[in-house]
C-alpha cells in the first residue's frame, strides 16, 4: 500500500519507472526505519511478540497515511497499452498488465532464489533464519540481517504494490488485507521458501477463483482464510515444507 | 477470602458513587456509554482471563462478540409470521415466541429473548469448542494467525450474508424484558437501571473469575502459563484447561454481545471487525495481562472515552500504538501486580531481567 | 474538550472579524455523525469538509438568525454502535439542535429511533428508502432514492431496445437495495435478468464474473456498488472482450473512478444528479447556479479537490436545515420539522425538493439526469 501510494504520489511530478524506483527505496527505507525503532532493540523478543507489535504498526501506518492521502482511491496508470486493450491468447483475453505481474514476479522469484543459494549474504540470512544463536557464533551480525530482511521484504511489497495498483487500485488501507493473504501463502509454502510460495499463491488464487462457482462471492475472501486454518491445524510446516525443517527452527 | 472480596465491594462502591454523581449533577446522560462500556468491559475481562491466566492470545474475540450479538438479533427481529409451519406454531405453543407490534404498526412474530440468548451461548460454545479444540494446539505466532483468521471469517460471513443484513447489520432488537418490569434498552427511561445491571454483571463476572483463579483450576492455569511441558508433566490436562478457558471467555464475549444488542437495539459487521480484536487485546495489554482489575479499569477508561468520540478521526492509530508500546516497553503489561516491587528493585538497581526467554 | 475549546475559540474569533459584538447569542449547536474515518470514508470524507465549509461561510455572514452555528463533527468509522453513542451524546448531553448523517444507512436505521425518541431532527445522507418508508416524524435524508435511478436505467433501456441484462452488485447496502429494486421493476417494465451476482465490496479483481455474464449472453449489464469495485467491473468486462453497454448505479458519481477505469469507462452510462454536468447544464436550468457555486466554493475550501455527490448531500442537509429556520423565523425545533415537510421547490445539489408529511425524501426521477462517459469526462445523454 505504502509503494503504490507513493508511486502514485511521484508521479505526478517525475516519470513511471523513476516514481516507481523511488516508491521502492522509499519504502525500503521505512522498512528498515520501522526495524531499527522498534525491533532491533529489544532483548531476544519471541515471535508473538513481534506479531503484535507488527499489527500494531500495520495500524499506525494505515491511520497516518489517511491523514496524509485522504480516503480517496488512487491508481498508476498501465505499464503498457491501457486498461481496454487485452491479449488474446486462443480466446482467453489477458491484460498486459497481468503479464507485467506475472512477469515481475517471476523475476522477483529468481532474484530472490539467486540471492539465497548464491550469495555470502543470502547464505548469512538463511543460517539466522534457521537458528540465530548458532549463525551468531559464526560471526554472522544478526541484527543487520534482520534489518536487511525487513528491507527486502519492504522493497518487494512496495514492487508488488507498483506492479498491481493499476489493475486494483490502491486506497489507505488496502494493505492489510493483502498482508493475511500474504501470510496465508507464506505459511501454505512453508516459511522462508520463495518458490514454494509462488505455488501456494497461485492454488490459493484459483482456488478462491473458483470456489465463487459455488458459493456466493461475498465469501470469497473467507476462503483463502480457512485454507489457512485447515493448513495450520492439519501441516503446519506448510504443504511443501517439510516438517523436519521446521522443528528445528526456534519457532 | 475476605481480602478477595475487598476490590470488589470497592468497586461496586465507585459504580454507586458514578450514578450518584451524575444524579447530582444532572449529568445522567453520561451513564448510556458507562453502560455500553460495562458490556464490553465483560468482553475484557474474560479475554483478560485467556490471555493473562491460561497464557493463550486471542486475536478473535469481536468473532465471539458477533455470533452472540447477531444470532440474538437475527432470532428476536426474523418476523415468524411470514414463514408459518409445523416448527413455528409448535414453539407458539410452549410460549417461546413474543408477537409484539412493530414500529409502523403491524404486528411482528418473533423468538423470545431469552431464548435466543440461550440459543446464542449455545451456539458460541460449540463454535468455541470446535475452533478451540484444534487452534490451541498451536503456538506463537500460530496461534495469533490462527484465531485472526477465525475474525476474519466470523467477519466475511456477517458482511456476506444477506439476512444478516450485510453491510447493514441488522435493527429494529427489540429490548430483553431480564425480569420482570426491568428491560434492556437503550431508552433514556431506562437508564440508571441498564446502567446497574450492566455493571452489576461485569461484577459478577469479575467474582466468579476471581474465584476461579484462587481455585485448583486457577492454580493448574498458572502452571501451564509458566510451563506447560512441566505442568503436564505434573499430571495437569493441560489441553483440557486451555480449552476450557478458551470457552469460558468466548461465552463472556458471546454474552457481551447479545445484551449490548439489545441495548443498542442492533448490530453492525463493525462489532465483528479485526479492528475490534485488536482493540480489546490491547486493553488487556495495557491492563497488565494477568491482570483483571488492570484490564477492568483500562476497559473503563479506554472504552468510555473512545464511545464518547475523545480520539476524534485518530480511534484506531491510539489503540495500535498503545499496542506497540505496551509490546515493546512492557510486554507483560502495564498494569503488572508485581509493578511497584519491579519499581523498588529498580530503584535499588538490582538488575532486573527483561524478559524470560 | 480540547477540539470544543478551538471550536469556540473559532467562533469567538469569526463573531469578532464580522464585528457583531452587540449580539452575544448562544450558538446554534449542530451535530454531525458521519464516517470520517474506516470503510466509509469515502463518504465521511467529503459530507464532513462539506459541513466545515458551509458553517464557515455561513458564520462569516453572521450565522442564523444572528446565531453561529457550531459544528459538532463525530467520526463513527461506519460502525451502527458508535453513531448509536453518539446519537445519544448529541441529544441529551450537547442539546443540538439537529443531526446531519450518518453516511451510511446502517448506521441511519440504528439511530432513527433515538432521533425519534429524542425529538431530534436527523437529515440523513444515507440513501437507504427504509430511511424514509414507513416516514419517521423527524427523520429526513436528502439522497436520491434507488429506486427512482433504476427506473432512469429502465427508461434508457426501453429507448435502446435492451430486454436481457445481467446484474452485478456489492454486498453492502447499497448494493443490495439496488439489487432488490432492479429484480422487484424488471417485470414491469419487460425486462429479464439473465444473470445475477454479488460481490465483494473490497473485490480487486471481478474477471470471473463478468465471464459468468458473459457466459450468460446478456445485452447490457447494470452494476451496483459504491465502491472502487465497480471501476474495476468495467475494465474487467473490457478486458475479456465484452463490448456490450454498462449501466452504472448513481454511486459511480465521482470522477475518480473514471480516472482509475480509464478508458474502458468510456460510454458507460448511468443515473445521477446534476453535480457532475454543472459545467455543461443548459444557462436556464435553476440548478446551475448553486452547483457551480458548490463546485468552486469546495474546490477552494480543498485545495483542489473535485467534489462528490456525497458531499453534496450533506450541502441540501444544511441547506434544507437553514432554510427551515428561515421559514420557521424560530429554532424550535417541531416548527423547523414543519417548517421543512412543508418546503416546496427548494433548490438542492441533488435535485428539486419537494417535501411533504409522507414524503420525506422530497425528490422525484426528475432530479436525474442521464450522463456518459465521453473522452474521460461525464456528459449528458
Amino acid at each position: 500500500m505504502l509503494g503504490g501510494m507513493t508511486a502514485v504520489t511521484l508521479n505526478q511530478f517525475i516519470p513511471l519507472p523513476l516514481a516507481i524506483l523511488a516508491a521502492v527505496v522509499i519504502t525500503m527505507i521505512v522498512g528498515a526505519i520501522i526495524e531499527i525503532v522498534f525491533i532491533r532493540w529489544l532483548h531476544k523478543p519471541s515471535v508473538l511478540r513481534m506479531v503484535i507489535i507488527t499489527i500494531g504498526i500495520s495500524i499506525l501506518i494505515r491511520e497516518t497515511a489517511l491523514h496524509i492521502w485522504g480516503e480517496s482511491v488512487r491508481a498508476l496508470p498501465y505499464f503498457t497499452g491501457s486498461s481496454v486493450s487485452s491479449i488474446n491468447l486462443g480466446g482467453v483475453y489477458i491484460s498486459s498488465q497481468i503479464l507485467w505481474v506475472v512477469g515481475i514476479g517471476a523475476l522477483v522469484v529468481a532474484a530472490l532464489t539467486a540471492f539465497f543459494n548464491l550469495t555470502m549474504l543470502g547464505r548469512q540470512m538463511r543460517a539466522c533464519s534457521a537458528n540465530r544463536d548458532a549463525a551468531r557464533l559464526c560471526g554472522i551480525n544478526a541484527g543487520n540481517m534482520v534489518t536487511l530482511s525487513f528491507m527486502v521484504s519492504a522493497a518487494i511489497g512496495a514492487l508488488g504494490g507498483c506492479i498491481i495498483c493499476p489493475i486494483t487500485y490502491v486506497q489507505y488501507d488496502s494493505g492489510t488485507p493483502l498482508a493475511i493473504k500474504g501470510f496465508t501463502v507464506a505459511i501454505l509454502g512453508g516459511l522462508g521458501n520463495s518458490t514454494a510460495a509462488v505455488g501456494a499463491g497461485m492454488i490459493l488464487g484459483i482456488l478462491e477463483s473458483f470456489s465463487i462457482w459455488v458459493l456466493p462471492t461475498a465469501y470469497k475472501e473467507a476462503i483463502s482464510i480457512a485454507i489457512l486454518l485447515a493448513i495450520l491445524f492439519v501441516k503446519p510446516s506448510g504443504i511443501f515444507g517439510s516438517a523436519e525443517a521446521a522443528r528445528l527452527k526456534e519457532f | 477470602m475476605a481480602r478477595r472480596y475487598l476490590p470488589i465491594a470497592a468497586f461496586a462502591g465507585l459504580i454507586v458513587a458514578i450514578q450518584l454523581a451524575t444524579l447530582f449533577s444532572g449529568t445522567a446522560y453520561y451513564l448510556t456509554q458507562l453502560t455500553m462500556t460495562a458490556y464490553y468491559s465483560l468482553v475484557i475481562v474474560g479475554l483478560c482471563m485467556l490471555i493473562g491466566y491460561a497464557g493463550q492470545i486471542s486475536l478473535g474475540h469481536a468473532g465471539f462478540f458477533a455470533i452472540g450479538g447477531y444470532v440474538t438479533a437475527f432470532l428476536t427481529t426474523c418476523n415468524l409470521n411470514l414463514h408459518p409451519g409445523v416448527i413455528v406454531s409448535l414453539l407458539g405453543k410452549s410460549g417461546a415466541l413474543v408477537a409484539r407490534p412493530d414500529a409502523y404498526g403491524g404486528s411482528l412474530l418473533t423468538v423470545h429473548p431469552w431464548l435466543a440468548c440461550a440459543a446464542a451461548i449455545l451456539l458460541t460454545v460449540v463454535i468455541a469448542y470446535l475452533v478451540g479444540g484444534p487452534v490451541l494446539k498451536l503456538k506463537g505466532h500460530y496461534l495469533a494467525m490462527a484465531t485472526l483468521g477465525f475474525g476474519i471469517i466470523v467477519y466475511r460471513m456477517v458482511l456476506g450474508t444477506e439476512f444478516l443484513g450485510a453491510a447493514d447489520g441488522i435493527t429494529d432488537v427489540p429490548g430483553f424484558p431480564l425480569l420482570p418490569g426491568v428491560l434492556i434498552t437503550g431508552n433514556s427511561s431506562a437508564r440508571v437501571s441498564n446502567y446497574y445491571l450492566a455493571w452489576g454483571l461485569v461484577i459478577l463476572g469479575m467474582v466468579l473469575l476471581l474465584n476461579l483463579i484462587h481455585s485448583r483450576v486457577g492454580r493448574a492455569l498458572a502452571a501451564v502459563h509458566g510451563a506447560e511441558d512441566a505442568a503436564g508433566a505434573m499430571g495437569i490436562p493441560t489441553a483440557r484447561y486451555k480449552l476450557n478457558t478458551f470457552v469460558l471467555s468466548a461465552v463472556f464475549a458471546a454474552l457481551a454481545g447479545v445484551l449490548l444488542t439489545h441495548y443498542n437495539g442492533g448490530i453492525g459487521p463493525s462489532e465483528a471487525s479485526v479492528m475490534k480484536s485488536v482493540r480489546y487485546v490491547a486493553i488487556v495489554a495495557i491492563g497488565g495481562m494477568a491482570n483483571l482489575w488492570g484490564a477492568l479499569s483500562m476497559s473503563l477508561v479506554l472504552n468510555y472515552l473512545s464511545l464518547r468520540g475523545y480520539f476524534g478521526t485518530y480511534d484506531d492509530a491510539v489503540f495500535g500504538l498503545i499496542l506497540i508500546l505496551i509490546m515493546l516497553f512492557a510486554p507483560d503489561g502495564l498494569l503488572r501486580r508485581h509493578l511497584f516491587s519491579d519499581l523498588k528493585r529498580a530503584i535499588s538497581r538490582n538488575p532486573v531481567e527483561e524478559e524470560a526467554p | 474538550m480540547k477540539g470544543k475549546k478551538g471550536m469556540v475559540l473559532a467562533v469567538l474569533l469569526a463573531v469578532i472579524l464580522s464585528g457583531a459584538f452587540a449580539r452575544a447569542a448562544e450558538p446554534l449547536k449542530i451535530g454531525a455523525i458521519l464516517s470520517v474515518t474506516g470503510p466509509a470514508s469515502f463518504l465521511g470524507g467529503p459530507e464532513a469538509r462539506t459541513l466545515e465549509m458551509l458553517v464557515a461561510e455561513t458564520n462569516k455572514k453572521g450565522g442564523i438568525m444572528g446565531r453561529q452555528v457550531q459544528l459538532i463533527i463525530k467520526d463513527s468509522g461506519a460502525s451502527p454502535e458508535k453513531a448509536f453513542s453518539f446519537a445519544k451524546q448529541l441529544i441529551d448531553e450537547d442539546k443540538v439542535f439537529a443531526i446531519i448523517g450518518p453516511s451510511t444507512s446502517g448506521e441511519t436505521m440504528k439511530i432513527k429511533s433515538v432521533a425519534e425518541e429524542g425529538k431530534t431532527i436527523l437529515m440523513s445522507c444515507a440513501a437507504a428508502e427504509a430511511i424514509v418508508n414507513p416516514v419517521a416524524k423527524y427523520v429526513f435524508k436528502t439522497p436520491q432514492s434507488d429506486k427512482d435511478a433504476v427506473l432512469k436505467i429502465f427508461q434508457q433501456m426501453k429507448k435502446m431496445k435492451i430486454t436481457k441484462i445481467g446484474v452485478l452488485s456489492s454486498n453492502t447496502g447499497f448494493g443490495g437495495a439496488g439489487k432488490g429494486q432492479i429484480e422487484k421493476l424488471a417485470p414491469e417494465h419487460g425486462i429479464t435478468i439473465v444473470a445475477n451476482e454479488v460481490y465483494d465490496k473490497a473485490a480487486s479483481d471481478l474477471t470471473a464474473e463478468v465471464t459468468k455474464i458473459k457466459a450468460a449472453n446478456v445485452q447490457a449489464i447494470v452494476n451496483w456498488s459504491i465502491e472502487p469495485a465497480q471501476a474495476i467491473v468495467i475494465k474487467n468486462a473490457r478486458q475479456i472482450g465484452l463490448k456490450i453497454p454498462i449501466f452504472q448505479s448513481h454511486g459511480f458519481g465521482n470522477i475518480k473512478y473514471v480516472e482509475a477505469a480509464g478508458e474502458a469507462a468510456e460510454g458507460v452510462m448511468f443515473p445521477a444528479g446534476r453535480l457532475l454536468v454543472a459545467d455543461v447544464l443548459p444557462k436556464k436550468n435553476p440548478q446551475r447556479e448553486l452547483l457551480l457555486k458548490y463546485k468552486k466554493d469546495y474546490m477552494s475550501f480543498c485545495s483542489g479537490e473535485e467534489c462528490s455527490t456525497f458531499g453534496g448531500h450533506a450541502y441540501d442537509a444544511f441547506i434544507i436545515l437553514v432554510k427551515g429556520i428561515e421559514n420557521a423565523k424560530s429554532t424550535d425545533k417541531e416548527a423547523v420539522r414543519t417548517a421543512i415537510e412543508n418546503l416546496k421547490g427548494f433548490i438542492g445539489t441533488a435535485g428539486i425538493f419537494n417535501f411533504s408529511p409522507t414524503d420525506h425524501n422530497g425528490l422525484g426521477i426528475d432530479a436525474f439526469e442521464m450522463l456518459i462517459v465521453k473522452k474521460g469526462k461525464f456528459a449528458i445523454l
